[in-house]
């Protein structure tokens, strides 16, 4: 155990936090909420010439060409967030297509796409998930049909969030029917301007469209867009699925909650009693506390085994289904605390903190059910952590 | 940067760990439960010949220089094997109390006689954390008076070593007026002492931040404990979930029974790195030794209760017999979530530190 950094890293830590005095009025406004600004990009750029984001990514695409530090990693990322300056672009392009081109992706795709998505220029969305393929993802039936040399697409994926905006779909067909579910998957790459395509947006509990649905209708996509080879795309976007962990927001995001809730109780009274005085909302928060600190470390556990190039094993597994539950259960004790007011939303008056709390604890309960529900996640940490069986299949 | 433990640390636990698995199987706990001490006395004293009582002690002192951290591992090990035999209080806390005393002669005669294991010590501290029913001790002139309970590593002990009114006070057991007590958690026998204007030696005045820290020490060492026995617990859980057979499918493969796996592996897992911290931090970080401590004995005390009431679940009603054995280590994180405070005296604390109350 040694939480000190070494001079190399201090020295590192040093640097970033020069940048970010330096250049941090560069960064885009946090109203500015267009995908490709010109702060936006420009912000984008800088950061990848200072080797800020795509810092992995090699040159010739692109990219910073750092070889992967997951402890840099991680400095970057706490001192980004800790200046409240937008680190590098994230977006499922960026976190999921670009170290999935890199693997399995040929020359020309390389070239095609990774710089262009690294610049913010082309902005992607995830076709995965269909109205009867949500945790049984690979029972999807979107289906593609060779003719001549294009696909024909037809079928309708859901969840597909910044469809709107997107430039390309990273997706999943079906084009082998006759095949058992997981080998007759493709994965197939495709503009969004392509004619069949149509955007219906999909209004959350939140009241914001944070998904869409998507529909196809002989769609025609070149058959030189696939990933890898017919009936292969399961394991291609197995590849991207596992990619999905090394996105890396702010460290502390739960902390720094928990300590918002803090300041919130302290600030606030009801009936001429401050909410901290509340012995029982008190109790609630040190409880919290003491969770939060409990993944904190965990998670130092998991940047200290991937810089070691160690399995984190049960550490790792579990930090989806605690994580969001905790997230989730900081926005309620929020909630709980403000009494009638906890119930204000949108941009009424008396409304607290922008009404981020009503927000967090609905939007964290949809992040609780997506990208693996908790029940998924359950089946994972018991069948791969502590080895039990998987449910066995109905007789057909 | 490194999150977790050194070579250095995995070997001691696995020493530890086998040594245990060896000479404190579920066998000798009943054994020592039906009344065999011995088997307490021999575990013991294959402790001290691993050299446990001195890792705390600095090298000058005589001892391997080790902290909290190495302390814990141990103690996660001794739950584990719902070991009974001393430790907490005699190889943990006592020598960690000495160590704090003033540099003097009389310290190093302690040590000394420590180190050599003739003086065998209890440590009392629940009067501090709760005091109730009349307890807590009076010192004046040489002498002291009064009552403490819940006392640690009664068994055996030469002197007790007490904290009162900012003085560590040293006193021989044969002056004590002894009660047992009959707790649920018969591996660790507990005693309440009456003392009647007995002789005491007074090691030290300005004892107060060194009772703090050894309670802090004491708390991180019984979420350990708890740690290490609700682990076993939880492990026990699987291996019976991958075997018994009920509807014609081993049990584990029903949803129910592997998420309430899944959940006590989700809940106890972060557990661990907490108490690490905790640990580290009493010797690394001593400001925020007495919040994170208090972290975890809270939290440990909430999850060692879910996961000791689930993996007994697991087992049906086998989990509730006495034939698996299992309510021993059940019992033993019960005992360890009252002792030095359950975990809402504990968050309150925390509060109250953090100038929230």
């Amino acid at each position: 155990m040694n939480l000190e950094f070494s001079p190399e890293y201090v020295e590192f830590r040093d640097t970033v936090r020069q940048f970010l005095t330096d250049y941090g009025d560069r960064a885009p406004s946090s109203s500015d909420r267009s995908f490709k600004s010109e702060a936006r990009l420009g912000w984008q750029k800088l950061l990848i010439e200072h080797g800020y984001a795509a810092r992995t990514i090699p040159a010739a695409y692109g990219g910073y060409g750092a070889e992967p530090d997951p402890l840099k990693a991680r400095i970057i990322a706490e001192e980004f967030a800790a200046a409240r300056l937008p680190g590098g672009l994230a977006g499922q392009g960026i976190s999921m297509l670009v170290p999935t081109l890199l693997e399995l992706g040929t020359e020309e795709q390389k070239q095609a796409y990774i710089p262009a998505t690294l610049r913010g220029d082309m902005i992607w969305c995830q076709g995965y998930s269909e109205p009867g393929a949500g945790s049984d993802l690979a029972s999807l039936r979107t289906s593609a049909v060779v003719d001549g040399d294009d696909f024909v697409i037809n079928g309708q994926k859901i969840w597909t969030s910044t469809a709107q905006y997107a430039d390309m779909m990273f997706c999943l067909v079906r084009t082998e029917p006759d095949a058992p579910k997981h080998q007759g998957i493709s994965y197939l790459l495709f503009s969004m301007d392509t004619p069949g395509i149509e955007v219906r947006p999909l209004m959350t509990m939140t009241e914001r469209a944070e998904f869409n649905e998507v529909f196809f209708t002989d769609v025609r996509v070149p058959t030189s867009q696939i990933v890898g080879q017919r009936g292969q795309g399961w394991q291609v976007a197995n590849a991207t699925l596992t990619h999905e962990r090394g996105m890396l927001g702010d460290p502390d995001a739960a902390l720094n909650r928990l300590n918002a809730i803090a300041d919130l109780m302290q600030e606030e009274s009801i009936d001429g009693e401050c909410l901290m005085d509340n012995p029982v909302y008190r109790d609630r928060l040190i409880d919290l506390q003491s969770q939060v600190y409990a993944m904190k470390f965990n998670g130092m556990r998991l940047t200290t085994a991937a810089a070691h190039k160690q399995s984190a094993g049960m550490a790792g597994l579990i930090v989806k289904l605690q994580g969001c539950e905790l997230n989730h259960q900081l926005a309620a004790l929020a909630i709980d605390v403000m009494g009638e007011y906890g119930a204000l939303f949108g941009r009424s008056p008396f409304l607290r903190d922008h009404g981020i709390w009503q927000t967090h604890y609905m939007f964290d309960l949809g992040l609780i059910i997506g990208g693996g529900s908790a029940q998924i996640q359950k089946n994972i940490i018991s069948e791969r952590g502590l080895g039990l069986p998987r449910e066995p299949k109905p007789a057909k | 940067m490194y999150f977790g433990l050194s070579q250095d640390q995995i070997m001691l636990q696995d020493s530890v760990g086998k040594f245990l698995e060896n000479q404190a199987p579920l066998e000798a706990v009943r054994r020592f439960v039906d009344g065999e001490t011995a088997i307490a006395d021999g575990i013991e004293a294959g402790l001290v010949e691993l050299g446990l009582p001195l890792m705390l002690l600095d090298e000058a002192d005589g001892g391997l220089g080790m902290g909290l951290l190495e302390a814990a591992l141990v103690q996660q090990s001794l739950g584990r094997y719902a070991t009974p035999a001393a430790f907490i209080g005699r190889s943990a806390l006592a020598p960690m109390a000495l160590a704090a005393l003033p540099a003097g002669d009389r310290r190093n005669q302690l040590l000394a006689s420590f180190c050599a294991g003739d003086d065998r010590y209890a440590v009392a501290l629940t009067e501090h954390t709760g005091t109730r029913e009349g307890g807590g001790l009076s010192y004046a002139d040489g002498q002291v008076s009064g009552r403490v309970s819940f006392v640690f590593d009664w068994s055996n002990a030469s002197h007790i070593l007490v904290p009162v009114a900012g003085q560590l006070l040293r006193i021989e057991t044969a002056a004590a007026t002894v009660t047992e007590l009959t707790t649920i958690d018969r591996t660790r026998p507990t005693v309440t002492l009456d003392f009647q204007a007995v002789t005491a030696e007074s090691l030290a005045d300005g004892y107060e931040l060194a009772t703090q820290r050894l309670i802090d020490a004491a708390r991180v060492l019984l979420a350990a404990d708890s740690f290490g026995a609700a682990e076993m617990m939880l492990e026990k859980a699987v291996a019976y979930a991958k075997e018994r057979q009920q509807f014609g499918r081993v049990i584990g493969s029903f949803q129910a029974v592997k998420h309430m796996c899944a959940e006590m592996t989700a809940a106890l897992e972060p557990c661990r790195s907490l108490i690490w911290y905790a640990a580290y931090a009493h010797n690394t970080a001593p400001a925020e030794a007495p919040l994170m401590s208090r972290l975890a004995k809270a939290r440990m005390s909430d999850v060692g209760r879910d996961v000791a009431r689930s993996a007994t679940e697991v087992h049906g009603g086998m989990g509730f017999t006495d034939l698996l054995g299992l309510h021993y280590w059940f019992k033993r994180i019960g005992m360890n979530r009252q002792w030095l405070g359950g975990p809402v005296q504990v968050r309150a604390e925390a509060a109250r530190l953090q100038g929230w109350a």
